[in-house]
């Protein structure tokens, strides 16, 4: 691709990203609005949030969330891990276009059918509803995604210091874990990181997944805005927002350092 | 699988090679294909009022008995419903219209950003895409959220046009099929422009300093060169784009009006408010059998690119 913009590119490029920013910078704005009608500006307070810390109900699916996210992100880069690696380096195993073609499915699967066909499976099984079986639709969905992130980074690295290893007698598990893993890392990381974010994020699934008891945060939001617009649900969103972004800059910077250090180790070695 | 040259070369393969291919379609055969088959079969059942609300299932226990059951018991009623009911024709119908309008603009706007960021300096392009990409980790739900604040009657959209003096009085945007498709269009974007992106960004630039050197007009290498040669993007973002939306619940629902449903609005309905089990499996089997032609292509294009990648590697 040719380099060099133009202004019609920095123009479509500005546009661009303030359509996708001002939404979301209007919202952290209101959430410290002091009024309580949301549209009218009453100047700087904090007391939406000072409210949702009394606000129990939001507490505790906010906690839900996070035990639900982490679990099931954590699964989902175990099992999307293991389906790149086979989709990469197992060759053209038998049945390989079905195992693709199943990996693939969920990332475009209306989440309505995936989510009553879950929930269908469960009382089929006869199985408790609730954090359970959210965690495991959940590490379904999202297995796919990691799969994706992670098999771009496989594709791309050089596979001669895994036969290298191999040669030398190295056994393959633990080539992966000594050679393959650590230069895969970041993409495992991020791919963690995309799947606890939807995981966070759902409210269809969830919802046909969940049972008694185990109300998630997006949930909780849904049925609040339901019933209007409400400045708390600015202020939990807002802080939802920081965390991402916390999350998200956090590991671009960790990515840069590795990134960095491989290269200083690769200059000592030279 | 026994064939070990194709595996590893010189190596027999293992069980831990097996291990690594098993456990994830093990997972995936029994958490997504099997809840699948349970769908097609419950469509096929009657409704009955108990719990759960639909004739039992295939009960191997009771032997060649329970398999003659099964077979007697398939009812086609809950897809007599949906062809003698013209509700789900027409959300249906809505949802085509809607998800393919929704992603012809989504490609006019996603085009134009996908080619300035691939045409940005070679260090800005990681934090471009980054941009693009990090309003799709916070939270979907706040989003669509963040456009109820904007669009209500006395939101920021009437505000401002009031103050620019475009309109005199108010108008009506909560609620209406605008709102919908504004935020399709703004949930959706960077699934268009990274695939977009991907591709313009692996183009070969001697190609456009070739047209340019037999003397073709700029506009002219880019509608020759540069469209054709991200027509695989472009695809590939479509199709992230339109399957989903075409079984969107949670936009429509939101922001559009109580009126005309999506389907994934009707299929929402049918199970939570009438808990007809049947006729929500036989919604969502209709669905996937329309949205089977986009899915089969998308998946195509997966297997082409995942192809294209191992054979340089």
């Amino acid at each position: 691709m040719r380099r060099g913009l133009s202004n019609f590119n920095i123009v479509s490029i500005a546009l661009g990203l303030a359509f996708l920013y001002l939404p979301i910078s209007i919202l952290v704005i209101y959430s410290f609005n002091a009024s309580r009608l949301v549209t009218v500006w009453g100047g700087w307070s904090t007391r939406w949030y000072v409210a949702l810390l009394h606000d129990s109900a939001m507490l505790e699916a906010a906690w839900n969330s996070l035990r639900i996210a982490t679990l099931s992100a954590t699964c989902a880069t175990i099992l999307g891990t293991l389906a790149a690696v086979a989709l990469v380096r197992a060759g053209r195993f038998r049945g390989r276009t079905a195992f693709a073609g199943m990996i693939y499915a969920p990332l475009v699967m209306p989440e309505v059918i995936t989510g009553l066909s879950l929930l269908l499976l469960f009382v089929a099984i006869n199985a408790d509803r609730g954090f359970w079986t959210v965690v495991i639709a959940h590490t379904t969905v999202t297995a796919s995604f990691v799969t994706v992130v992670v098999q771009s980074r496989l594709v791309s690295f050089d596979r001669s210091l895994e036969e290298a290893a191999m040669d030398l007698g190295c056994p393959p598990l633990k080539t992966f874990l000594t050679v393959t893993l650590p230069l895969i890392f970041p993409a495992v990381a991020a791919g963690w990181m995309l799947a606890f974010t939807l995981s966070f994020d759902d409210l269809v699934i969830a919802s046909f997944a969940t049972g008694p008891g185990a109300t998630t945060l997006p949930m909780r939001i849904y049925s609040e805005v339901r019933l209007g617009v409400k400045p708390q649900i600015n202020a939990i969103c807002t802080i939802m927002i920081v965390v991402v972004a916390i999350g998200v800059v956090g590991a671009a910077l960790f990515a840069k350092r590795s990134e960095l250090r491989a290269a200083g180790e690769a200059k000592t070695e030279s | 699988m026994t064939d070990a040259r194709t595996i590893v070369p010189r190596r027999r393969p293992k069980w831990g090679q097996r291990l690594v291919i098993l456990i994830p379609a093990l997972w995936l055969a029994v958490f997504f294909v099997v809840p699948c088959l349970i769908v097609l079969k419950i469509s096929l059942s009657q409704t009955v009022i108990a719990q759960p609300p639909y004739t039992p299932l295939l009960d191997l226990s009771a032997g060649w008995q329970g398999v003659q059951d099964f077979v007697s018991g398939l009812s086609f009623e809950s897809y007599k419903l949906l062809g003698s009911d013209a509700i789900y024709l027409k959300s249906y119908l809505r949802s085509l219209v809607i998800a393919g309008f929704s992603t012809l603009l989504l490609l006019l706007i996603g085009y134009p950003i996908a080619y300035g960021i691939a045409r940005a300096p070679r260090r800005a392009q990681p934090v471009l895409v980054m941009a693009v990409f990090l309003p799709f980790l916070t939270a979907f739900l706040i989003r669509i959220y963040a456009w109820v604040n904007i669009l209500q009657r006395e939101g920021l959209l009437n505000d401002a046009l009031i103050a620019l003096g475009i309109i005199k009085a108010p108008l009506v945007w909560l609620a209406t099929d605008t709102a919908v498709i504004i935020g399709i269009v703004y949930s959706y974007l960077p699934f268009m422009v990274l695939p977009l992106y991907a591709s313009l960004e692996k183009m070969d630039e001697t190609l456009l300093e070739a047209a340019a050197d037999l003397g073709c007009p700029h506009w002219k290498a880019f509608w020759l060169v540069t469209v054709p040669l991200s027509a695989s993007g472009a695809a590939a973002g479509a199709l992230l784009c339109f399957i989903p939306i075409a079984g969107e619940f949670v936009i429509p629902d939101l922001l559009g009006g109580s009126n005309a449903m999506m389907i994934g609005q009707t299929l929402w309905t049918e199970f939570f408010q009438n808990k007809d089990w049947p006729a929500a499996s036989a919604v969502a089997i209709a669905l996937l059998v329309i949205l089977l032609v986009p899915i089969l292509v998308y998946q195509h294009l997966q297997l082409r690119d995942l192809q294209d990648d191992s054979g340089a590697g």
